[in-house]
């Protein structure tokens, strides 16, 4: 008696699938035909300064090559690299470590006599994992420089020991304002701060796009947290009060922010977070038919946010304290490392290269390369170099981009 | 039958002795006097103590520095000695003590760090830059008993699993308030420059040895706070042991072996089991305090349920309810994964592995040695040792007779 | 940068927001939205429930074998059906649209029930033939969950070039979302109605197997006494691997519909905290209780989505863990209460 209840079930569902089966058959079409290949790629717009206007953007610069003369002579020297290598933000910290690793490679082939070893230390974006490690980066003789550590937490908490050793540490990514407040002597940030580049996106939002409404989104981390807040605070009342929504990173589901950002019905909508989330978010924005501008920062700038996104990325617009990677960069790194150059790669790359010109011209000590840096001025393959007291960048400039 | 029984039967066996070198070592350490016990701790935990000074070859960690992972270590051992109180004493699955290291940790911050509302440092006094951290380790575990409390005045009336879901939900809740209450713990962001012991200042040390300016040498900063994680460790172990052979600890194993007995018998099993929470979380909070001074940067991010549960793996791993094995359950699982940190083979790096190998020793430990590395064996009588020798010397003679 | 914050009920009234209006105006949008995850919960909640009411494990494993269904039907469009990953949306036409779909779903039932029914051999079987105290289990569940995600993680890439690895897979979109009707003010889409009604149908096929086949009322004498069931001619290992089997082939279906809703989440880790809301959701409607899971699942999906919009978006995981105590310290068995292992006429 229950047999047959399940007996006929079953049966109704193989019919079902059977008809269907049918009826997919006769309507065979190759998938390739309808599937729209993205032909959408990340293309820069204009650079702009702290009050959101143009900028001419000085043409025809080569960035630095660590190549060099091919003649440098130094002895047995390292520079580390300390970053999220493992970890749910692993992606990030690779790519500034294979930015790094190009750097010192090239290097390495062009110059015989001067062979320098990178060696990197996972932290798996832990803090504590990072007071671990820094001690083992300092106790080595042979390393004078590092690029990192990579997240603003980790920095927090190591950026004592590497002062107190006179070390050169170098972050490609960390983007907390008080960083640099911190009386540390040799800190560097690679990148324009949040105190930056959020004043410069919000006014070309003001400005350029005439926005008067903007919904603001953090996704709750010190770097989106962050950058939301200084964008806030230039756009002011702009910034509808109401529609101030924190998501969480990780986070793949945005229904609510959806369904509260049409309701409010801005101008533009600006995302302040990483591309995991970024692409999902907007995604659901556009099929839930929300045509807002969507604009968003750097942590968003990576080829995966368009992979991921597809059609829903178009147009969309993303400031970035980084240059447009040139083409020959690109390559090498897209031939070296089989993907191409993601979220912070150039910054890796660009200080990798300051630190191979160091050791060429001499500053084979910590105290010699900490010298080197500050007196450095040059330009990289994402923006020109030369630092303040305190380690922020003199060059303030953010480049737009859009997708299309 | 007889071969393939015979041959699953030498497997056992081997795998029983490769795995039970516990079995063993206990053994001899219940047939040691108390003053020989004694002894032998003192030595050992001299020579533990001497080890990051004198790392061997083999055990030395390339990619991290051996200082920071023993003190890790010593954080993660006074965890598993009161996660061992909570279940491997009283029996009560908890799945989120996390959230007591959390509470202890975000207490100091509060109190010491510029960036929090709460932030109770001055020029002199208690909170003076040179005893404030002092100061905040018995309110860190005042505040984490009193959250103890709380958590477990309503919950403890659960049994089993049900007390172990409740207790995994209120872990993750307590992160989630740190992540979302941002103006009081700001947020994702931290709080930073939490305060540290300034001890031991000397020209090239204006900060003391356990500032993170101390990086150099084995006798980092790393090293200093291991020391202090011993100290206090061997405090704990002191006082859990005392409650272990009190009535309280004899409670807590009726309880746990089988709580509706141990009710019939009178033992007021709820105050009990509240007590073994409260003594739990207390302890967990006091490793909390010694990460925010080692770190001095509290952020919600690392008190996940990762951590919990490797808390759990550690007391487990150790052998639940010997707060001596848990130790070692602690070591195993701080050490192993920092072990292969930028180790090579063959040109994939083992580091990105280590959870990958940790996660298949689990799964193997628990097949075949589930009680742990060092089971707990139960001392119900309190001059036991000398009744079983009593026993052990009284011979037939006088049966007979 | 210090905040007059001293009087602390202030400072938490600003943190949590209480926008009411924003909840009486999307609430139909937000109780449909709060359905569909609300069925993915459901289906994933079944297979923790199953498996606690049979063996009283909490199998914390389950999630990886959600991520696993989830590689596997994109494997399925990927290199089976030959869909070109792009981010952008294929437009087949519904009938051809969900017969690919249905393939999709059935070939990540296959993966999912293969890799529950592996685990229960090679995890759990063994801790049960020795006697193994619970504990036990959750830690070699944990061990499993590590093992499994780092593979995914680190060794799939070496197998297969371009699945696993720290992002996520580009995603394959079958379908684009379309308003098909309006309920009130709200918007229904396809994509929402095919999770509902895939969703409603896999839960009334599996109530039907649990209540009216021979092997579901094995299951139930099992879950009931395992001891006089197996006196009674009932195979105890084979009722615990039909239970896993299902439970696994349930979280498959959950996973393909998950990648319908979220095309982006194809992770390693994508599984985790999945895992636990619908761990959370198998506890509210009661453990043990198949048509609990169900209610807890929708009610979960649903109070999330409400509780995101009066609080603020991210408090949605405390609703979800606040919503979880309080059932747990007013009813602990559930809203439904046991009942898998009590007899049901």
């Amino acid at each position: 008696m229950h047999g047959r209840a399940t007996r006929s079930a079953i049966a109704a569902s193989s019919a079902v699938l059977v008809v269907l089966g049918i009826a997919g058959c006769s309507q065979q079409s190759a998938p390739g035909e309808n599937s729209a290949q993205s032909d959408l790629k990340i293309v820069e717009q204009v650079q702009i300064d702290q009050n959101g206007e143009p900028v001419k953007a000085e043409g025809g610069l080569t960035p630095a090559d660590p190549a060099g003369d091919g003649k440098a002579n130094c002895p047995p020297l390292s520079i580390a690299m300390a970053g999220a290598l493992t970890g749910p933000d692993a992606a990030l910290g690779i790519n500034i470590k294979n930015g790094v690793q190009l750097a010192v490679d090239k290097h390495n082939a062009a110059n015989p006599g001067c062979q320098v070893q990178l060696k990197t230390f996972d932290t798996e974006g832990d803090p504590q994992k990072a007071t671990q490690i820094a001690p083992q980066i300092v106790d080595d003789a042979f390393t004078i420089g590092l690029v990192g550590p990579a997240f603003s937490g980790e920095t927090k908490a190591t950026g004592g020991v590497f002062d107190q050793a006179g070390l050169v540490a170098a972050t490609a990514s960390a983007t907390n304002v008080t960083l640099s407040e911190q009386g540390w002597k040799t800190f560097f940030r690679g990148l324009a701060n949040d105190g930056v580049q959020g004043p410069s996106v919000a006014n070309y939002m003001k400005n350029s796009l005439d926005a008067k409404k903007v919904c603001v989104v953090d996704d709750s981390t010190d770097y989106g947290l962050g950058l939301a807040q200084a964008v806030r605070e230039t756009l002011g009342p702009i910034a509808d009060p109401a529609c101030n929504i924190s998501v969480k990173k990780g986070d793949k589901d945005f229904s609510a922010a959806v369904t509260q950002v049409k309701g409010h019905s801005p101008d533009a909508v600006f995302y302040s977070g990483y591309y995991a989330e970024a692409a999902p978010f907007v995604q659901q924005l556009r099929d839930g038919g929300v045509t807002a501008t969507f604009v968003t920062g750097d942590g968003v700038k990576d080829p995966e946010f368009v992979k991921q996104a597809g059609a829903s990325s178009k147009d969309a617009l993303l400031s970035c304290p980084c240059g447009p990677a040139t083409k020959e960069f690109a390559d090498e790194y897209t031939q070296k490392f089989g993907e191409e150059p993601g979220t912070y790669s150039t910054e890796g790359y660009d200080l990798g290269t300051i630190m191979m010109k160091g050791i060429d011209s001499g500053a084979i000590t910590r105290p010699a390369l900490l010298d080197f840096f500050r007196n450095y001025q040059g330009q990289g393959v994402a923006r020109k170099y030369q630092w303040t007291d305190t380690g922020e960048l003199t060059t303030t400039l953010i480049w737009m981009y859009k997708v299309q | 039958m007889s071969h393939r029984d015979a041959g699953n039967r030498m497997r056992m066996r081997l795998a029983g002795v490769l795995l039970a070198p516990g079995d063993g070592l206990r053994g001899w350490w219940s047939e040691r006097s108390r003053v020989q016990k004694w002894g032998f701790g003192v030595l050992a935990f001299g020579a533990l103590a001497l080890w990051p000074l004198f790392p061997p070859p083999f055990f030395d960690t390339p990619g991290i520095s051996f200082g920071g992972t023993m003190a890790q270590f010593a954080m993660v051992a006074i965890i598993a000695i009161g996660l061992n109180v909570v279940v491997g004493q009283a029996g009560l699955l908890d799945l989120g003590y996390v959230g007591f290291y959390a509470v202890g940790a975000y207490t100091v911050a509060l109190l010491t760090s510029p960036d929090s509302p709460w932030n109770r440092m001055g020029l002199t006094g208690a909170f003076s830059e040179k005893w404030a951290w002092l100061t905040c380790v018995p309110l860190a575990m005042a505040f984490t008993a009193l959250a103890g409390l709380v958590l477990g005045t309503p919950t403890l009336r659960l049994r089993g699993d049900y007390l172990a879901i409740v207790t995994l939900g209120f872990g993750e809740i307590i992160r989630l308030m740190a992540d979302n209450l941002s103006d009081i713990t700001n947020g994702s962001r931290g709080l930073n420059q939490v305060a540290y012991p300034h001890i031991g200042q000397t020209e090239k040390l204006p900060d003391g040895v356990f500032s993170s300016g101390n990086s150099g040498g084995h006798a980092n900063y790393g090293t200093w706070w291991f020391w202090l994680g011993l100290i206090l460790m061997v405090g704990i172990l002191l006082l859990v042991g005392n409650l272990e052979r009190s009535r309280v600890g004899r409670a807590w194993v009726s309880i746990r072996e089988d709580e509706d007995a141990a009710e019939v018998m009178g033992v007021n099993t709820f105050r009990f089991k509240l007590w073994a929470f409260v003594i739990g979380a207390s302890i967990g909070g006091l490793s909390g305090a010694l990460y925010a001074g080692q770190v001095q940067y509290v952020a919600p991010p690392t008190f996940n349920i990762i951590n919990s549960m490797l808390f759990l793996c550690a007391v487990v791993l150790g052998g639940q309810g010997n707060k001596l094995g848990v130790i070692f359950g602690a070591f195993i699982v701080v050490y192993l994964p920092n072990r292969l940190l930028g180790v090579h083979v063959m040109g994939v790096n083992l580091g990105d592995l280590k959870y990958l190998f940790f996660g298949l020793a689990l799964v193997v430990l628990m097949i075949f040695r589930p009680q742990g590395l060092f089971p707990v064996r139960q001392q119900l009588l309190t001059y036991g040792k000398s009744a079983r020798d009593l026993l052990r010397h009284a011979d037939d003679s006088k049966a007979a007779a | 940068m210090v905040h007059d914050c001293l009087g602390s009920t202030a400072c938490l009234a600003a943190n949590i927001g209480f926008d009411l209006d924003g909840f009486r105006n999307g609430f139909w949008q937000l109780t449909i939205d709060g359905l569909a995850w609300g069925s993915i919960y459901a289906l994933v909640a079944v297979g923790y429930t199953l498996v606690f009411g049979v063996l009283r494990l909490i199998n914390f494993a389950h999630s990886e074998i959600f991520m696993l269904g989830m590689f596997g039907a994109y494997f399925c469009l990927d290199m089976i059906l030959g869909f070109v990953p792009s981010g952008n949306a294929y437009d087949k036409g519904v009938l051809l649209t969900v017969f690919y779909l249905g393939i999709a779903m059935v070939f990540a039932m296959l993966v999912s029930g293969s890799a529950a029914v592996g685990l229960e051999a090679v995890a759990y079987r063994p801790l049960r033939k020795r006697g193994a105290k619970p504990l036990t289990f959750l830690i070699t569940a944990i061990g499993v969950s590590f093992v499994l995600q780092e593979f995914v993680h680190f060794i799939l890439p070496q197998i297969i070039k371009g699945y696993g690895g720290s992002n996520a897979q580009q995603p394959i979109m079958l379908v684009r979302p379309k308003t098909q009707f309006h309920v009130f003010d709200a918007t229904v889409s396809n994509i929402t109605l095919v999770i509902v009604a895939a969703a409603l149908l896999l839960a009334v096929l599996t109530d039907v197997a649990i209540n009216r086949t021979k092997f579901g009322r094995g299951i139930r004498a099992v879950a009931q006494d395992p001891i006089t069931a197996t006196l009674m001619g009932v195979s105890r290992e084979r009722i615990i691997m039909v239970t896993f089997l299902i439970g696994g082939m349930l979280a498959g279906a959950a996973a393909l519909l998950y990648t319908l809703r979220v095309p982006q989440g194809i992770i390693y880790s994508g599984g985790f905290l999945l895992g636990i809301k619908a761990f959370t959701a198998a506890v509210l409607g009661g453990i043990g209780n198949l048509r609990g899971a169900l209610l807890g699942g929708l009610l979960l999906g649903i109070m999330e989505n409400y509780g995101q919009v009066v609080f603020g978006t991210q408090w949605r995981d405390v609703v979800a863990f606040v919503l979880l105590v309080l059932v747990l310290l007013i009813r602990p068995t559930g809203i439904l209460g046991e009942s898998l292992g009590k007899a049901r006429v």
